[in-house]
């Protein structure tokens, strides 16, 4: 037993990283479109403001795995053709962009209304405001939820083991369907993602017990 | 482009969406009841638990919140009848996960509850002689189920969504249905459109009656 798990830990590891890699982009692309529709949600005017809030509300609405599915079979059904891994990295995205649209406005959200206006009454500009007196404070509110939501996106990332993407879910399958030893490699796979999301997860939690000190 | 949208064959293979939704509703209600219990009994005996228990508790709870929900569901259904002598369907074997699961996410969700009870209605119990279980089943659990009730509908509507991983060992729930009639009818773009439709409605409708559940709930006394 032990000797076979040893010699699949090479292919393990390959899976390992493309769940790594999967992660990594859905987090670092939907950081950029949640921040730039969640500043759109806030401040934005009230059409774009339904718009966004429609494509949160919906996408949160409805399970990642459907969103996966519509995303990997539809899109093809309408002419646009994107390899396995893109779909899935674009429905993973649309996913994590509508949860960090909800993490900056509720950041922003929690910044007094008296902030904002004293940066109105000295005369900053729109663009200054947000830079020099919002956003630095809203980061610290933003930052653990944003953190800790980092664990969805691994977690969700298992998901795209279903179309056919050697993620470390599809490898450990794999595996077993070679060597049927179900058990021990569930639990080992179990462990890496444990071990990944649990940095994750306390890390935002030290974050936030240090940002703590900061009150409204 | 040149596709062209034709929800003929969606609604005659609908049965197999409506008894979906029907199946994922009735999974994620089982799952929650037990969760619930799991949840209670757990958040309880944490608070008042020495070290030991408590570092094990917390260890369920981390493991649970850590893993991905398809790699657990595998795990109980594929992994664990390999080494224990049980039997038992795809269906269970979803529940029992689901349950589990969502058991790790209520005790936090109780735990904080427990620990937000004022200090002095606990007192009040006490100087008005009530014994310790009686002040938890009057006292603690009544004040932590109304500053819990908002937390637990989002962990039930979360844990509907959830049912849709269920798809992966063919229980038929809302997402096997869409898949069902994705691969024999090839209209994938309007079963899912359905199906996220239903979704969102089954979702927000739950969400709204909750809501006033628990309106009714804080007014009530």
């Amino acid at each position: 037993m032990l000797s076979q798990i040893l010699y699949a830990l090479p292919f393990l590891a390959q899976g390992f990283a493309l769940t790594l890699w999967v992660s990594l982009l859905v987090v670092v692309l939907s950081l950029i479109a949640g921040v730039i529709l969640g500043v759109g949600l806030v401040y934005g005017p009230a059409p774009l403001r339904w718009a966004v809030r429609i494509f949160s509300d919906t996408i949160r609405g409805i399970p990642i795995l459907v969103l996966i599915f519509f995303v990997y079979y539809g899109l093809p059904a309408v002419g646009v053709h994107l390899q396995s891994f893109w779909a899935a990295v674009l429905a993973l995205t649309l996913f994590k962009t509508a949860q960090v649209v909800e993490y900056l406005r509720g950041a922003v959200a929690s910044i007094p209304k008296g902030q904002s206006e004293a940066a109105m009454a000295i005369g900053l500009t729109f663009r200054q405001r947000l830079v020099y007196v919002v956003f630095p404070q809203a980061f610290r509110r933003f930052l653990p939820p944003w953190i800790n939501g980092v664990t969805d996106a691994v977690k969700g990332s298992a998901l795209v083991s279903l179309l056919g993407i050697t993620d470390l879910m599809q490898a450990i399958n794999q595996v077993i369907g070679r060597t049927y030893e179900a058990m021990p490699l569930y639990i080992l796979g179990a462990l890496i993602y444990f071990a990944v999301n649990y940095a994750l997860s306390y890390a935002s939690r030290r974050l936030e017990q240090r940002f703590a000190f900061i009150r409204d | 482009m040149g596709y062209t949208l034709n929800f003929n064959l969606i609604w005659r293979h609908f049965d197999k969406l409506s008894g979906g939704l029907l199946l994922s509703l009735e999974l994620a209600l089982i799952a929650i009841a037990i969760g619930i219990v799991i949840g209670l009994v757990l958040a309880v005996w944490y608070v008042s638990a020495g070290r030991v228990v408590r570092g094990i508790i917390a260890a369920y709870v981390e493991f649970i919140r850590n893993v991905p929900l398809i790699l657990l569901v595998y795990l109980v259904f594929y992994g664990l009848p390999t080494v224990v002598d049980l039997a038992y369907s795809a269906q269970t074997s979803f529940v029992a996960t689901l349950a589990l699961y969502s058991g790790a996410y209520l005790v936090e969700v109780f735990r904080s509850g427990l620990e937000a009870v004022p200090r002095g209605q606990i007192d009040a119990g006490k100087a008005i002689g009530l014994t310790p279980w009686q002040r938890l089943v009057h006292v603690r659990l009544p004040t932590m189920m109304r500053i819990t009730l908002p937390a637990l509908s989002n962990t039930f509507i979360s844990l509907f969504k959830d049912t849709s991983v269920a798809s992966v060992i063919s229980v038929p729930e809302l997402t096997y249905g869409a898949q069902w009639i994705n691969f024999n009818t090839f209209r994938i773009v309007e079963v899912y459109l359905v199906v996220t439709a239903m979704y969102l409605v089954t979702g927000y409708a739950l969400l709204f009656a909750l809501r006033l559940v628990e309106r009714w709930y804080r007014t009530a006394r």
